[in-house]
């Protein structure tokens, strides 16, 4: 019993940080109908800028907002040079052309910030919090309550507010968007900012617990893609659900079965919910017209 | 003053110059119609005015004002709104959302408003669905209003989109074909309707093919052929223009010549 609730614990925890890399997808998904794989690399710059910027004397709360700060603007300028000026090419290569930035940043990031691993202290100390008989970092409780905090914002800002319902109706038809009045450009840049914001906002809070270094981004991003898909591509509340689904099934497997199969596991799963509902748990059933 | 007024407007694709020195002006509540054969330059024409193309010369004026290349979205703003041919419904919405989304524009307040769901942000989103009922009456499709757009039959969302055009409360609306794949009751009814917006002080301009319908409801026609206005004045002047008939039936009346000579 107490295993089972270590496992679990440890599950939310990483789970929280899928969620929060599937939410990144789930913004840029929604406003462009592309599935940004240079969502990862946002994670590790996120990370990596405010480690160098705690090296460099900033107290880690100034830090991050510089790195969350800095990871939007290139979030914005990623949109600008390479998707904004490719507009009107076919999705499929709207993706690739995400891979090829991802591959990118990863270079550049190996030269800027070295190969090596970085660490950053824990926000709140590193004494394990017991919970019955199990136990969990206090840096954990940041990490989940940093997922709860954006999905709730996010969901509200999709439900309530018109900015998000112009994300919508842009990600629905952009040239129907532009007939009601609705800036598409704007909304463009408004969700790389954000997603890259939420993206590096992840990589701020679990750096303390698995280290840092260049090449972090593309396990997350795939692990945050997957997430995504099980909870359906498009739905806050499935990133959030289908993220924390997939830490849970990993971290189980990992301690029942062996870490060894922890991946293989959670894709078996995630494979066969799709099969039998590839729209994912929470998706909208695609309609389109011929 | 002209509230709509196209001057020498051209552009070419490549070598083709797909439109050509068109010329003309729409003033309120005037029915204006752009015909000519398949190729003519119409949808083209309609592309640039609503700022889809950017011209490659001439000028478009919105009540005297320079828009000419401004980015569609801020001519929805300014109170230019059209429809298209080939449909832009977000099909994912219901029939309802997609006219309430036409309000937006004035429905907006401040954000925080929204979030917390305060009573100001609930009325504004209330008197927004109001009016997209009001409006679905007024094109016959009360009766869908929840369902999902991309289930609605050709004809509906034809109506729909219209719609969604109205709900903008637009000085000049742009007509792509609204008749194209209608039967004939809902031409009719398209037709009305059409009459209706005009009487209210709307200027409208219309593509369409359906020659009866244009020669019924217009004021003005601007005849193109190969990119170049041909011919314009009232239906009647219009329809006996030699030059119009020639660029309708001259292709096929050389052809029916030369195959029984």
């Amino acid at each position: 019993m107490t295993e089972l609730l270590q496992f679990l614990l440890s599950g939310i925890t990483v789970g929280a940080v899928y969620a929060l890399v599937a939410l990144g997808f789930t913004i840029i998904y929604n406003a462009s109908d592309v599935v940004n794989f240079a969502q990862g690399e946002f994670v590790m710059l996120g990370g990596m800028i405010t480690v160098f910027a705690y090296k460099a004397g900033l107290p880690i709360p100034v830090a991050a907002l510089f790195a969350i700060l800095l990871t939007a603007a290139i979030g914005v300028a990623f949109n600008r040079v390479a998707i904004e000026t490719a507009r009107g090419a076919p999705v499929v290569s709207l993706i690739i052309i995400t891979i090829g930035a991802s591959i990118f940043i990863q270079g550049v990031a190996q030269v800027v910030f070295g190969k090596e691993l970085h660490r950053l202290p824990s926000f709140s100390g590193d004494d394990p919090i017991r919970i019955l008989e199990a136990t969990i970092l206090p840096q954990s409780f940041w990490v989940i309550g940093g997922a709860m905090v954006v999905f709730v914002g996010l969901w509200l800002f999709f439900t309530r507010t018109l900015l998000g319902r112009a994300v919508l109706a842009t990600s629905n038809n952009r040239v129907a968007a532009q007939l009601v009045g609705i800036n598409t450009g704007f909304v463009m840049t408004l969700s790389f900012g954000l997603s890259a914001g939420i993206g590096a906002l992840a990589g701020v809070l679990i750096t303390p617990i698995t280290l840092t270094s260049y090449q972090v981004g593309i396990a997350l991003a795939l692990k945050g893609f997957a997430g995504a898909m099980l909870g359906g591509m498009g739905n806050p509340k499935g990133a959030l659900i289908g993220g924390l689904m997939l830490g849970l099934l990993e971290s189980v497997t990992a301690g029942y079965l062996s870490s060894q199969y922890k991946d293989a596991v959670a894709f078996v799963v995630i494979l066969a919910v799709l099969f039998a509902m590839p729209q994912g748990l929470f998706g909208r059933k695609a309609t389109e017209r011929v | 003053m002209s509230l709509l007024a196209v001057e020498g407007l051209g552009i070419r694709f490549g070598g083709l110059h797909a439109v050509k020195d068109v010329g003309f002006s729409l003033k309120a509540g005037e029915i204006v119609s752009v015909i000519g054969p398949n190729g003519a330059g119409k949808t083209t024409l309609f592309n640039m005015i609503s700022g889809v193309y950017t011209p490659g010369s001439g000028r478009v004026l919105l009540e005297g004002e320079d828009v000419t290349g401004l980015d569609p979205y801020l001519l929805a703003r300014r109170g230019l709104s059209r429809t298209f041919q080939n449909l832009q419904i977000f099909q994912a919405m219901t029939v309802l959302e997609n006219v309430m989304s036409g309000f937006h524009l004035r429905e907006r307040g401040p954000v925080l408003a929204d979030l917390f769901a305060l009573p100001g942000s609930r009325r504004r989103s209330r008197e927004a669905e109001e009016g997209a009922r009001r409006l679905l009456a007024r094109v016959g499709l009360e009766r869908a209003a929840e369902r999902e757009a991309g289930a609605l039959s050709y004809g509906a969302l034809k109506r729909l989109e219209i719609a969604r055009a109205l709900a903008l409360e637009p000085k000049i609306l742009l007509l792509d074909e609204p008749a194209a794949g209608c039967n004939a009751v809902e031409t009719e009814e398209i037709d009305h309707l059409i009459a209706e917006v005009a009487a209210e002080g709307t200027a409208i301009l219309l593509v369409e093919h359906d020659m009866k319908m244009v020669m019924r409801i217009s004021n003005h026609i601007v005849v193109l052929d190969h990119g170049e206005k041909i011919a314009e004045g009232d239906p009647a002047a219009v329809s006996r223009d030699p030059r119009v008939i020639e660029a309708y039936l001259g292709a096929q009346a050389q052809e029916s010549t030369h195959a029984h000579g």
